[in-house]
């Protein structure tokens, strides 16, 4: 049973709200650490960076998606006045193949360096071919289109049906189709892997159904849209070591990657995460990082390189186009019997785009008893892609959540009861394999079920409103924090999670509340390579989690520390001592504040600092269910969103604002991904747009408020109950709005995005009676 | 190479006598030349708006303006928000309402609310959606932007109404 | 970016003197919002940019019974701002309004976004339906191009290598005359045009018969269009759904638009008579709704 109330207001099932602590601190909204500095200017990110002699960067890139370099000539760049070096791939040592976790996904090094700077081939256009460095950034550019390369172009692979047929032309000479199995294929190819997960018995379970839907999708490449392109700032020292200041999601990440790529030891680099404008996956692999430190390296200054807005969209990691092919059965009373998918991804030039997570999450809201998936992952000559929020969720969601759409409408059923009927629980077995442990997939439909929204009814001609649910995993992997107390009761906290979306203040809350202090009380700060210990990506909607466990692990680490103070200072066994609310009690009335026992701590023993690690792997999943209303202009295909209720089991809102913040951006997201977003290419492999202009993200006009409705299903698994909250929201949205534009005027859409060209093609060929076979 | 020249401007109120040559933008002179790296670069062609300053009280793209342009001219910025004691109501709006995450377009958003509150000090929610439709943002999804600009009007029409009383 | 000089002229005969000298390698500045983009990508290559907005004749922006006088560099936001414009010339406000966002409204001119000469420029379909006339200043005087001959291809207009466009004129609105402008785009903001469309009619004393009517149409050509048969058809008609639905077809008839990433053919035509009955209708009220001048 679940109470919403809606707009800032949470809720918790009655037992949840029953066992739920009084917490302090957590659930309140204070101000921001960093808040000041970020609104007046003074914050300062990856490009902001100066330093005394500092040197511009620029890029070579190829304009040919598939060619061989045949030789590359610097010498006129060079004397160009102002240059100070030239970098090609003769500077950089050529790794062997060498699997690395990342993060968010393994990475090949030798394809990485190949990324960072082509090798053999250009595979994709803006692939970096060659850097300079001079002394302003428009020398820099000039020196850039002095640089002589030759070229032989090669035809592009531009379509995962393309690239997977025989006689296409092949991109990676030694790439082999690896299987989960472990085997692999035998001759040259452009399918780096093939997942396949069963569970019972498909084909029994499509006889058993009443009613079976297979349908195939098609959606198209789509970038993260951060406003703050890729930057880095490098210093290779007369001593040999480097220094790298960057906007990145992960510092250690981006160290181990250029250990990797520089040939050196990792105790040899530091980076110095800058502030960074936006991520959500897309700047956990490095791109100029390794250059500016190469051509540090060779001229002798620090190095800066600003990406431009052109390069990346065409040259960073997009996530995947793909077509897709579900089958569903369900029997009459709405039950679903058996589930089928097959899914190829683009991943670009190299392998790895983020299959497996999408063969994972297609089917995961659902109890399946019998289902098979399988998935590719085939290179074509685009950029090699990369996570974005929820990686490969959503574009399994478009098709499984519409399908069942489909479904509903044949067998009557309302869409939320179907959901309601088939929801996972704890204890279902998802298709790849893993059991549920506690989740809050159920609520998030009751919770629509009884919102104002769907209990509104939706008036006027040619609108609909549909429904759509989502799963994302969240990750734990490592964090680790440091807490120093100062004499005067404020407690200096260093983590290493990139702050990406306002997270050093949940982190510093959570050390707050186990300190019994004020959220103000603890400064936090995010740590470079040197000032930290390791830390993991910011990514994975893991800080909240993990690295608020650190911080957990640290603020125990003061308290038992201060407990033996106190004890040291009433001279009692500090068995004798309890530290409760901020607060440490003796025998009899000794009492002494955080904050007073702040000020003795030289005096009974010298300073106090805390430290804290987190390893903790169940974050839990998450889930969502969506509603939205739309409006749809049949004479032009223009979409309106005219209400958006978002629901979401968020674990424990530690910070709510930031937690509503995170499902209001991920749904604008989806909303844009839905109706507009798309790399258009020609045939040549060039990407048509873009720009901003023309790569069409949503503005603060093309929607409404969006309506978040966080549930607390507190995670078993967390000393605070926190579940990852961030990247789920983007997974329903597509598929929400695909139903709702059904209902609205009786297509079904099966193309991302559902651009008013489409959706105009779609409704003339139903009004003109001339339906393709599957509608 | 062209000569750079020597351009007076009036910036955050106070003049500013720069070099620089006629193919740097004002955005390019605001960051690496002034030091003032507050004002953002994300697209380099007016599509995202990071990079608003008010120019003589109109917002515009720092980024498709020469700073050879500006001569004579008062330019605005995000470090000239603030009062030396306090921050701009916007401002305060703003880390109230959580209307920011990784910060990146949020001077550029509140120059353009500014320059919209200094000429409609009761915007509707459309206004104020139009008005901010040149600032791109990726994180926030808008809702408590628009709520932020909202509460700012609110403040202030309370704050205004109070003083009129006294 | 490509090195350049920069010059600030304060007159006209200053201005293309300037021009004259350097020819096709020296650019007009006004709002810059185009010109300034298109240097950086290499789209154009000048030599020298002569900033006009210091020139008296081309900030000039006059409405008065004689008719609006619209200097080249007059930035958008001065036009809808005026509420006499924004009252007799609707269309062309209407475009300014569009263009960009208001950051790029507060730059970008009109006679830039003319000379840009973009077959989807917003303001050329309001300019071509109020019946505009441009007038081009160069070395040996000045001349007049009425506006829907000014675009002769994507990016290509009739002016001559040290030729300056200072200003746009428009007739006196007559009595009981209406305009619209409205384009389609897939957000809601800050897009080029798929279709554009402008229209200004103007009724008879009764208000139920349309006496003129002037039809433009944007992005489904390779010059923004004057649809002559669009307007031709509606003159002597009564105010109805037909004579709208004929004028709609007709425009549809003359537009050639191509596939590209903003829309289709198919869609850009079925878009142009959806918007054309749409503007027409809108127009109609608005005359019917004006006073008498």
């Amino acid at each position: 049973m679940t109470t919403i109330v809606n707009g800032n207001e949470l809720a918790q099932s009655q037992a949840d709200a029953a066992t739920r602590p009084a917490y302090k601190v957590i659930g309140t909204r204070p101000i921001r650490h960093d808040g000041v500095d970020k609104v007046t200017g003074r914050a300062k990110y990856g490009a902001d960076v100066q330093l005394t002699g500092l040197l511009y960067g620029a890029t070579v890139r190829s304009p040919h998606a598939h060619a061989r370099i045949v030789s590359i000539e610097a010498s006129q760049a060079l004397a160009l006045p102002g240059v100070r070096a030239v970098i090609t791939r003769d500077d950089f040592v050529d790794p062997k193949h060498r699997v690395e976790e990342l993060g968010e996904g393994a990475v090949d090094i030798a394809h990485l360096s190949r990324n960072v700077m082509a090798r053999e081939k250009a595979l994709y256009r803006g692939h970096v071919i060659a850097a300079v460095a001079a002394d302003d950034v428009h020398i820099a550019e000039e020196a850039a289109r002095l640089v002589r390369v030759e070229y032989e172009p090669l035809p592009p692979v531009l379509s995962v049906l393309d690239a997977m047929r025989d006689d296409a032309p092949i991109l990676l000479p030694d790439l082999r189709t690896q299987s989960i199995a472990g085997q692999r294929g035998d001759k040259p190819t452009n399918i780096a892997k093939h997942f396949r997960y069963e569970k019972g018995d498909v084909a029994a379970g499509f006889k058993r159904a009443k009613i079976v839907v297979e349908r195939t999708f098609d959606t198209a490449t789509v970038h993260q849209g951060y406003i703050e392109p890729h930057n880095a700032t490098a210093l290779w020292n007369a001593d040999g070591h480097v220094t790298v200041w960057t906007s990145t999601q992960g510092a250690f990440a981006a160290r181990d990657q250029l250990g990797n790529l520089l040939n050196l030891p990792i105790s040899r680099i530091k980076v110095v995460p800058m502030e960074i404008g936006g991520g959500f996956g897309g700047k956990i692999a490095v791109y100029l990082e390794p250059l500016a430190a190469m051509l540090s390296r060779k001229s002798g200054r620090p190095v800066k390189l600003v990406m431009d807005r052109t390069s990346v969209f065409e040259a960073t990691g997009p996530t995947p186009a793909s077509h897709i092919r579900v089958k569903i059965g369900a029997d009459a009373d709405g039950r679903i019997t058996a589930a089928e998918a097959w899914l190829a991804y683009e991943a670009g030039a190299f392998p790895g785009s983020p299959i497996n997570p999408g063969c994972m999450c297609v089917f995961a809201c659902y109890d399946v008893p019998n289902g098979r998936v399988d998935g590719y992952d085939v290179v074509v000559n685009k950029p090699r892609t990369n996570a974005y929020r929820a990686p490969g969720a959503t574009n399994a969601a478009m098709a499984a959540e519409t399908v069942i759409d489909e479904i509903c409408r044949e067998l009557g059923i309302d869409p939320l009861e179907f959901r309601a009927k088939n929801a996972a629980r704890e204890g279902t077995r998802r298709v790849d394999g893993p059991v549920y442990s506690r989740i809050g997939m159920a609520e998030t439909v009751e919770a629509v079920r009884n919102s104002d929204h769907w209990k509104t009814k939706l008036e006027g001609p040619h609108r609909g409103r549909g429904v759509a649910s989502g799963f994302w995993f969240n990750a734990g992997l490592q964090s680790s924090a440091t807490a120093t107390v100062s004499a005067d009761g404020r407690v200096a906290l260093v983590e290493g999670s990139t702050d990406i979306g306002g997270s050093r203040t949940g982190i510093a809350m959570q050390l707050a509340e186990t300190l019994g202090i004020a959220a103000e009380d603890v400064t936090p700060t995010v740590g470079d390579t040197d000032g930290v210990g390791y830390t993991d990506v910011t990514g994975g909607s893991r800080v909240t989690y993990a690295t608020g466990w650190a911080a957990y692990e640290a603020g125990q680490d003061i308290k038992r520390q201060l407990i033996q103070r106190a004890g040291l200072l009433w001279d009692v066994d500090p068995a004798m001592v309890n530290y409760e609310g901020g607060c440490l009690y003796g025998p009899g009335d000794k009492r002494i504040t955080f904050r007073e026992l702040a000020a003795k701590l030289a005096k009974t023993g010298g300073p106090v600092i805390g430290r804290g690690t987190s390893t903790h792997n169940k974050p839990g999943g998450a889930f969502a269910t969506h509603v939205v209303d739309v409006d749809v202009d049949p004479e032009t295909g223009k979409v309106t969103i005219v209400r958006y209720t978002a629901a979401q089991d968020v674990g424990t809102a530690i910070h709510p604002s930031y937690v509503e913040g995170q499902v209001q951006g991920g749904v604008v997201q989806g909303i844009g991904w839905a109706l507009n977003e798309e790399y258009v290419y020609d045939a040549d492999g060039r990407m048509r747009n873009a720009s901003f202009l023309d790569y069409r993200m949503p503005t603060c006009f093309d929607v409404p408020m969006i309506e978040p409705l966080l549930i607390e299903v507190p995670n078993p698994d967390h000393p605070f109950g926190v579940r990852g909250v961030g990247e789920v929201p983007i997974v329903p949205p597509p598929a929400a709005i695909a139903n709702a534009i059904h209902q609205a005027v009786g297509v079904r859409m099966r193309q991302l995005p559902m651009s008013p060209p489409r959706l105009l093609h779609e409704i003339l060929a139903a009004e003109s009676g001339n339906l393709s076979p599957e509608h | 190479m062209t000569r750079k020249r020597i351009v007076t401007a009036r910036i955050n109120g106070k003049e500013h006598e720069f070099l620089c040559a006629p193919r740097q933008t004002l955005l390019e002179v605001l960051r690496d030349v002034l030091g003032l790296t507050g004002t953002k670069e994300g697209c380099s062609n007016g599509n995202c708006g990071a990079c608003t300053v008010l120019l003589d009280g109109r917002a515009v793209d720092s980024c498709l303006v020469l700073a050879v342009e500006t001569e004579g001219c008062r330019v605005d910025t995000i470090e000239g928000l603030a009062a030396t004691d306090r921050l701009h109501p916007l401002q305060q709006a703003f880390l109230e309402g959580a209307a920011l995450q990784c910060g990146i377009c949020t001077p550029g958003f509140l120059m353009s609310a500014k320059a919209l509150l200094d000429r409609n000090d009761d915007p509707s929610e459309e206004e104020i959606r139009f008005a901010l439709a040149g600032n791109l943002c990726r994180c926030t999804g808008y809702d408590k932007i628009v709520r932020a600009v909202q509460a700012t009007v609110a403040t202030t029409a309370a704050g205004a109404s109070q003083g009129a009383c006294e | 970016m490509r090195d350049f000089e920069y010059e600030a002229p304060r007159s006209v005969a200053d201005a293309v003197s300037l021009l004259s000298r350097s020819g096709a390698r020296a650019r007009p500045l006004a709002g810059g919002t185009d010109l300034i983009d298109h240097v950086r990508t290499g789209r154009l290559a000048p030599d020298l940019l002569v900033d006009v907005k210091k020139i008296d004749e081309l900030n000039r922006l006059e409405c008065s019974e004689a008719g609006l006088r619209l200097g080249a560099a007059v930035p958008c936001y001065r036009i809808y701002g005026d509420a006499q414009i924004a009252a007799r010339y609707a269309a062309l406000a209407e475009s300014c309004r569009i263009i960009g966002g208001i950051q790029i409204q507060n730059r970008a001119s009109v006679g830039g976004n003319l000379c840009n000469s973009g077959p989807a420029g917003d303001s050329i379909p309001s300019l071509i339906a109020l019946e505009a006339v441009c007038v081009i200043a160069g070395a040996h005087g000045t001349r007049e191009v009425p506006v829907h001959e000014f675009c002769i291809g994507p990016g290509k207009n009739v002016l001559e290598p040290g030729e300056l466009l200072v200003e746009l004129k428009f007739p006196a609105r007559r009595a009981r005359s209406g305009s619209h402008y409205r384009r389609f785009i897939p957000r809601n903001e800050m897009d080029i045009a798929v279709v554009g469309v402008a229209a200004s009619v103007t009724l008879d004393p009764k208000a139920d018969r349309i006496t003129a009517a002037r039809v433009a149409l944007g992005a489904v050509g390779p010059t923004p269009l004057l649809a002559t048969e669009a307007g031709r058809v509606l003159v002597g008609r009564p105010v109805d759904s037909i004579a709208i639905e004929e004028s709609a077809r007709a425009a549809r008839a003359i537009a050639q638009p191509i596939d590209d990433m903003r829309g289709t053919v198919e869609f850009r035509l079925h878009v142009t008579e959806v918007l054309v009955r749409r503007i027409l209708t809108e127009a109609i009220d608005r005359a019917r709704r004006t006073e008498r001048d």
